[in-house]
């Protein structure tokens, strides 16, 4: 397995800049998720690290070799994509095994590396179909597979997940965590899903309209977002952004000279409701919604006197709360964020 | 949808439908009918049939000699403009490379030549180099009509194929020329077929090259060798009209076993008519 | 579409190298005699007269096609017979596909045997109908003295105006399922659903075709009527067999006028001009289609 490092590329495409300055380390064994809206550049960077795209500008690093100048063909990558790709005309056994033909591998080395990437996503027994008899799922692991069997220097994936139903989605999911763990491999994972990037990534590069606005650990980034986008990507319910006039009791945490133009973030699940005459109440406000997703509720609140904002509050399913109720919140002050108004910047 | 209108929209198409059909059915009965029969009122529903015209046609004017010529000449502009045409609208299709739009505008561009304007420099051309009358001869000029449809056709083909199962190939290793034989052209064998199947049909009933580039029987195609067909005083319509149904059979049979293939083709990009 | 980069210059190699054959082929055969048509059409080149060489005339072709009354015959025919034979197609080829495209997909027979005409050589064609209008066998006069219409069976082809009909109906009978199968392939990439919403508002099957169909389709329409014009333009096959361009020169068409001049005349120069001639108005009927097309394609 090997490193990966973007420096500094760059990709217009006619007129547009689909990727703008982009420098990436993804050390060997990493899984690096690129998470973000669509549009936001993450396939094109995939496109670029696999050679299908070529920067206008900037150096892609494999291994720590420049492999800027080299077709897709020379850089020793596999890749799942988002529609599988798979060979329509050739049988799962000839799909597993086209890279090594290619590459002149000898047949008595290609048998045992199919058989063992067969077992390992268990699909031995489709071996001989093509792939218009697979259900959606086995092509998923088919295409998998075919990255396998490769022993490549790192595995790219495009959006893998996202042609399967929920419940086959959830399922993969902990089956290439599993893999990654096995393989030691290096993997490069787009996604639009917040959720797979927490889940998945060992780190994740948040990216939008071509830029990367954050990269760390998914718990890193979690808790301390740089800014106010990245701070409502991750997390669902999105996280609450709330000027100083909705809940004056927080403006006192806010540097003095900023205090009139912060705005204060606060996730749902780090507000507590109680009643409004409660001295310690925060801010008050009145429910609007109350939606119940079975093991929890999402509370929709009015708050604010100068200013009305709507406040999402996660409580468990049992707490007493109606709406056309007056509440009063209670934000836990370790888990404030502070961004700049205008820029949208991280403060704290 | 109206269950009446349906059936109107049904009943409508048979009758026009049939009613382009009349021509050919009645063709067929003309051609087997006797001499005499062919002057008077004609009938539907033929009275006697017979072979004579059929006899005459490979009997006396050896009409076996002009099919044979045009099977060569479209058998062998096809294969040629197929083969060529593939690997060009290839690389229209799928390389990037400078110039690539010029290409296609170029190929356009030919395709819309009419005959009459290259015909005078074609013939001052192969009577130079001595083609005239010979199959070469016919094959070239045929060129100009059959390499732009076929890379037309292939590159609407290769365009519908998903670049990702390409791209696929390229990251597992293949270089291009690897990827072009074993994965796209494999699964280009509808396109190319189709292709194949419509540049064979427009060769086949080509006639002003035929006419001017050939001089005598040895080598006159089919449309040529109905169309010159002259009786002592007038035409001989028994013969003709039985030589049209020889000419149209061959046809018939590409249409009624490939027409899904041709009707794609024709409308997947643009086609002479 | 210029890339800052082009992917690799293997890349490119590859795709001259693929397109070399074909390129090599069109150059010879094609674009190399187009460029020698409009160079000898600034030349006298009569080859009945080999001493007098191949001189430089200029314009003179070109003029003497202007002052050439058979010349504008020609092109008033090919002009006529262009309006009327796309108009015909057009309007029969709109029936038929309007049709085609309300029955059951049982479709696959019927659309077969729809375009059975199209698939038959233009010579037989003509012969065919050539038969059918000149011979008393023929079923034409039958079907008009039966009808009532006529008396005895006028002679079609000796009448300058009367053997236009054979002409027009031999080449719209052959090429209406052609135009019938572009419009059909418009008509089914409309929307369904704006049918759906329309019969719900009230509208009939009369008020659904005019009000949804009709302009929906007219992109497909006039690129296909742009597309049949510079075929029609071009027309040599039919005309050739059915009358040769008579009686006289009553139905002769440009493309046919030219290949007299070049191969009867042995006049190359000025036959050249002529089909310089042709080529221009087709040529830009051809362009006139590209754009079409593309602004459809764009919408």
């Amino acid at each position: 397995m090997a490193s990966i490092a973007l420096d500094s590329v760059r990709k217009k495409f006619g007129g547009r800049d689909a990727v703008r300055d982009v420098s990436l380390d993804i050390p060997d064994g990493e899984l690096m998720v690129l998470v973000g809206p669509s549009g936001s550049g993450k396939s094109t960077v995939l496109r670029l690290i696999a050679g299908l795209e070529q920067p206008t500008s900037g150096r892609v690093s494999i291994g720590g070799r420049d492999v800027t100048g080299l077709p897709p063909q020379r850089r020793d990558l596999a890749m799942v994509f988002q529609s599988y790709a798979l060979y329509p005309h050739l049988s799962v056994r000839d799909n597993l095994s086209f890279g090594l033909r290619v590459r002149s591998v000898a047949a008595a080395e290609i048998e045992p590396r199919i058989v063992h990437a067969a077992q390992l996503l268990g699909i031995e027994g489709v071996l001989d179909r093509k792939p218009s008899q697979l259900s959606g799922g086995q092509r998923q692991r088919v295409a998998l597979g075919r990255a396998i069997v490769r022993e490549p220097q790192a595995f790219l994936l495009d959006e893998p997940l996202s042609n399967l139903d929920p419940a086959l989605r959830l399922e993969t999911r902990t089956q290439l965590a599993r893999l990654h763990r096995r393989l030691k491999a290096t993997m490069v994972y787009v996604t639009h899903d917040q959720e797979e990037a927490m889940t998945l990534g060992t780190a994740i590069a948040v990216m939008k309209d071509g830029a990367v606005e954050q990269t760390g650990r998914p718990m890193a980034v979690f808790d301390r977002p740089a800014n106010t986008f990245v701070a409502q990507f991750l997390g669902s319910p999105a996280m609450n952004l709330l000027r100083g006039t909705a809940a004056p009791a927080l403006e006192s945490l806010a540097p003095p000279d900023r205090r009139a133009d912060v705005l204060f973030g606060i996730r749902p699940h780090d507000i507590a409701i109680s009643s409004p005459e409660e001295a310690e109440a925060d801010a008050r406000g009145l429910v609007e919604t109350v939606e119940s997703l079975g093991s929890v509720r999402i509370v929709h609140i009015a708050a604010g006197d100068k200013e009305r904002v709507i406040v999402r509050v996660v409580v468990p399913r049992d707490a007493r709360v109606a709406p056309d109720e007056t509440v009063g919140l209670r934000f836990r002050r370790d888990r404030v964020h502070i961004f700049d108004a205008r820029t949208g910047c991280r403060l704290n | 949808m109206m269950p009446w209108s349906r059936r109107l929209a049904t009943v409508g198409s048979v009758a026009i439908v049939a009613a382009g059909l009349i021509p050919v059915y009645w063709t067929l009965v003309a051609s087997l009918s006797p001499e005499a029969s062919l002057f008077t009122a004609p009938s539907l529903i033929p009275t006697a049939l017979v072979f004579d015209h059929y006899r005459a046609l490979f009997a006396g004017l050896a009409f076996w000699r002009p099919i044979r010529n045009s099977l060569v000449v479209a058998g062998t502009t096809t294969v040629f403009a197929v083969a060529a045409g593939s690997l060009c609208a290839y690389a229209i299709a799928r390389l990037r490379f400078r110039g690539r739009n010029l290409v296609l505008a170029a190929v356009l561009a030919v395709s819309m030549f009419p005959q009459i304007a290259v015909v005078s420099p074609l013939f001052l051309m192969l009577r130079q180099v001595h083609l005239i009358d010979t199959y070469p001869g016919l094959v070239l000029p045929y060129m100009t009509f059959a390499m732009p449809i076929s890379i037309w056709l292939l590159v609407g083909f290769f365009r519908q194929l998903p670049p990702e199962i390409e791209e696929a190939a390229l990251v597992d290793g293949a270089s291009r020329l690897q990827a072009f034989r074993k994965i796209v052209l494999p699964l280009a064998v509808p396109g190319v077929t189709a292709t194949a199947i419509l540049t064979f049909l427009y060769c086949w009933n080509e006639f002003l090259f035929a006419l001017t580039f050939t001089l005598g029987p040895e080598r006159q195609t089919v449309p040529v060798a109905i169309a010159l067909f002259r009786g002592q005083y007038q035409v001989p319509w028994g013969q003709v009209l039985a030589g049209s149904v020889v000419a149209t059979i061959p046809v018939v049979l590409i249409l009624l076993v490939a027409q899904r293939r041709i009707v794609q083709g024709l409308t997947s990009g643009a086609v002479k008519g | 579409m210029f890339l800052s980069r082009p992917r690799s210059t293997a890349d490119t190699r590859l795709a001259w190298l693929f397109a070399a054959p074909a390129l090599g082929v069109i150059t010879t055969i094609a674009a190399f005699p187009v460029v020698w048509t409009f160079w000898e059409s600034l030349h006298l080149h009569d080859l009945r007269m080999p001493w007098l060489a191949r001189p430089f005339v200029g314009a003179a072709n070109y003029r003497e096609a202007i002052s050439d009354p058979r010349a504008w015959s020609a092109l008033a025919h090919t002009i006529a017979f262009t309006g009327g034979t796309v108009t015909l197609e057009l309007g029969v080829g709109l029936v038929l596909a309007l049709a085609l495209s309300r029955t059951r997909p049982g479709i696959g027979v019927l659309r077969t045997a729809a375009l059975l005409p199209w698939a038959i050589p233009t010579v037989v064609a003509a012969l065919v109908w050539r038969f059918i209008f000149e011979s008393p066998g023929g079923f034409a006069n039958a079907l008009l003295s039966k009808a009532g219409l006529m008396e005895a069976a006028p002679a079609w082809f000796s009448d300058p105006y009367a053997a236009w009909v054979p002409i027009v109906l031999a080449d719209v009978w052959r090429t209406t399922p052609f135009m019938a199968l572009l419009l059909l392939a418009g008509l089914q990439s409309i929307d369904p659903s704006l049918y759906e919403a329309a019969a719900l508002d009230g509208a009939g099957q009369l008020r659904q075709t005019i009000d949804i169909t009709l302009p929906l389709l007219r992109p497909a329409m006039l690129a296909a009527v742009v597309f049949r014009s510079l075929d029609a333009f071009r027309v040599f096959d039919v005309v050739y067999v059915m009358t040769g361009g008579g009686p006289g020169t009553a139905t002769e068409p440009l493309s046919l006028f030219a290949f007299r001049v070049l191969f009867r005349d042995l006049r190359f120069g000025y036959g050249a001009a002529l089909s310089v001639l042709v080529f221009v108005v087709s040529f830009s009927l051809a362009l006139l289609w590209l754009r079409l097309t593309r602004l459809n394609e764009e919408e």
